[in-house]
């Protein structure tokens, strides 16, 4: 066997050779290669989101609404029958195990004044459990205390994006501001969370206390009631597990009898995601073997020109046999060719798809992400395909008889 | 012991229901040192006999021993051993690496001898240097004369140290002085470093500068005499 530097720059030199042909044939790998990494990337980069997404939401999430309301025969969405209250949820959290934590949630969107600067936003009534299920924790400030929550305090604590609309620069601890003509003094700012995965933006929100938001904020129809209940389990499993307890819990507290429809709908939002992030996985996995093919079809392309190469060079390779070239110094000759060629188009590949996927995430609204190993398993992928595909012709040239090839014009 | 020793080599190929015989039965010594000059009309077998001497072909029947080794059975890769080893060729068609320079292609033996890259390149510029290329061997073939490329050619066929040069009708494609040139090489080659030399030719005159000519008539030898020069 001649050594390995040798034979690369015989292989180097016949690539050199013929140049615009070269470029050609490497074209298909370069394609399927760029291919293989912008799609990855564009799935990779919307499994991520969808990850983003849960981790910022919280993580083990039950979302408990307001059943369906029936009047005579027209049914409303979820919640237009409100039955839920504060007390269920407390309920649920010290009754089932699974529940570590349950947040009331009353929200409504109105309308919040600082001085001359006024803003629209979304005013959320909970208690402290909501930052905890949302791991949010505040920049500067203060949370709401028990005594907040126990008398009702007007108390707010806004998002970055409110601070930065309604006060600019101005500090806005200890400012008050008037949600619905009421003033609130704020107590404490967030850290800012930037937007969620489907484009909203995390930051434009207030909290005040539930007690506040029940009694003095927002119109409600009985003593107690909040809009939903958000449940933080122990784990992944327990999502599905406790649904069937909590289930049963709320149906005794709202006294419905065997033959009454459930008045609440429990969400499992763990499922979702879950669900959503293996559907994603698997679009993934279909953009790629989609791009795969591509690069498939370019190891042809590179199978098929070294057919000719081998064809054409019958007399180089008759020359080398009989001055001493063994079957497999003529296979590897040609094989590390192809490797060559393969894996410059690869190279090449992952520049363009590296460039493609980073315009694809600037100019379109498909998040992508690049990861080492989606870089990698193209790039290899056709060091492989130009094994593969070199080989055929590389047997075929050692196969020469060399009296035979030494004639060949 | 002869360096080469042939005994009743046949070779034939299938020709529809028959075999058509090339070779019939060849018996040949060449003793180490000699200078042979293979001749006959085209058809008559001689460049078969070539192949099989130069172990490019295998024989049909018939026993062949190369310096001391049996090679008429070998397979593919130990055939392109002994070649590399014990014979360098010169062919009518020059047959050099387009676009590879003088002294890459002289290095080609030694890449396939796994000699060291250094000792290549030390080796094949002593070898052009000897055939009168010093000055062009960083020439590619196309930037050089038919002489200058056959001289190339031996350098090639020599520089391995190859005890045996077979050269197939070397001056064919050439015109009378640079004939003479490659041949008075060959003389060279032969009587200086005591290269056996196999030579085959059509022209008598180019036959002449060997020491023996054996002449080749319907797949046997015809006659087989010293060249009184």
């Amino acid at each position: 066997m001649i050594d390995a530097r040798t034979i690369f720059s015989i292989a180097t030199r016949a690539i050199k050779a013929n140049k615009m042909r070269s470029i050609l044939t490497s074209l298909g790998i370069i394609i399927g290669v760029a291919a293989v990494i912008v799609m990855l990337s564009v799935g990779h980069g919307a499994q991520t989101s969808i990850q983003n997404e849960m981790k910022t939401m919280g993580s083990n999430l039950i979302i408990i609404r307001s059943g369906v309301a029936t009047s005579s025969g027209a049914r409303s969405g979820h919640g237009s029958k409100p039955t839920m209250k504060k007390s269920d949820g407390d309920a649920i959290q010290e009754k089932i195990e699974a529940i570590k934590l349950a947040a009331p949630v009353l929200e409504e969107t109105t309308q919040i004044v600082y001085g001359n600067a006024n803003w629209s936003t979304g005013v959320t009534g909970t208690d402290r459990r909501m930052f905890e299920i949302k791991e949010w924790n505040l920049s500067y400030g203060r949370m709401f205390s028990s005594t907040d929550i126990r008398s009702a305090a007007k108390v707010a604590i806004l998002g970055q994006t409110v601070v930065n609309e309604l006060f600019g620069d101005v500090d806005p601890l200890g400012k008050t501001i008037r949600i619905k003509g009421i003033p609130f003094q704020v107590i404490g700012v967030l850290i800012p969370r930037g937007q969620s995965g489907n484009g909203m933006d995390q930051d434009d929100v207030v909290y005040i206390p539930i007690t506040t938001a029940q009694k003095k904020v927002m119109g409600i129809s009985f003593p107690d009631q909040v809009k939903m209940i958000m449940l933080q389990a122990i784990d992944s499993q327990s999502t599905y597990t406790a649904q069937e307890e909590i289930r049963e819990l709320l149906r005794q507290r709202h006294n419905l009898g065997v033959n009454k429809e459930d008045d609440f709908v429990i969400r499992n939002l763990t499922q979702m995601m879950e669900m959503m992030e293996s559907s994603t996985k698997v679009m993934t996995i279909l953009l790629g073997s989609i791009a795969s093919i591509s690069l498939l079809v370019g190891g042809i392309g590179i199978m098929n020109i070294m057919l000719v190469s081998v064809t054409e060079r019958t007399r180089e390779i008759g020359i080398r046999m009989a001055i001493g070239a063994k079957a497999w110094d003529i296979r590897w000759q040609f094989l590390t060719e192809s490797l060559v060629l393969s894996l410059i188009g690869g190279l090449v590949g992952v520049v363009i798809g590296l460039l493609g996927s980073y315009l694809v995430g600037v100019f379109s609204s498909l998040p992508t992400k690049v990861s080492l190993l989606y870089v990698l398993l193209p790039f290899s992928f056709s060091g492989m395909v130009g094994l593969f595909f070199g080989f055929y012709p590389a047997y075929k040239a050692s196969l020469l008889n060399p009296i035979n090839a030494l004639r060949y014009e | 012991m002869s360096l080469i020793e042939l005994k009743h080599i046949t070779k034939s190929y299938p020709l529809e229901d028959t075999q058509l015989k090339i070779l019939k039965g060849i018996n040949l010594n060449i003793e180490k040192g000699d200078f042979v000059a293979i001749m006959g009309p085209s058809g008559s077998g001689k460049s078969t006999l070539m192949n099989i001497l130069g172990c490019l072909d295998k024989p049909t029947s018939g026993t062949y021993v190369l310096d001391g080794q049996r090679v008429e059975n070998l397979s593919a890769d130990e055939l392109a051993d002994i070649r590399n080893r014990k014979i360098g060729f010169v062919f009518q068609g020059f047959n050099l690496l387009s676009r590879t320079s003088a002294l890459e292609n002289v290095e080609l033996p030694m890449v396939y001898a796994n000699v060291p890259a250094a000792q290549r390149e030390e080796r094949a510029k002593k070898a052009l240097t000897k055939v009168g290329l010093r000055e062009r061997m960083y020439h590619m073939p196309n930037q050089l004369s038919g002489g200058q490329q056959q001289r190339v050619a031996i350098a090639r066929a020599v520089v391995n140290e190859a005890p045996i040069i077979f050269a197939d009708e070397p001056t064919g494609n050439l015109d009378t002085k640079m004939s003479v040139e490659i041949m008075n090489l060959f003389t060279k080659l032969n009587e200086d470093l005591g290269r056996t030399i196999i030579l085959v030719t059509h022209e008598d005159d180019i036959a002449h500068y060997a020491k023996r000519i054996i002449r080749i008539v319907d797949g046997e030898i015809h006659s087989d005499e010293k060249n009184e020069k």
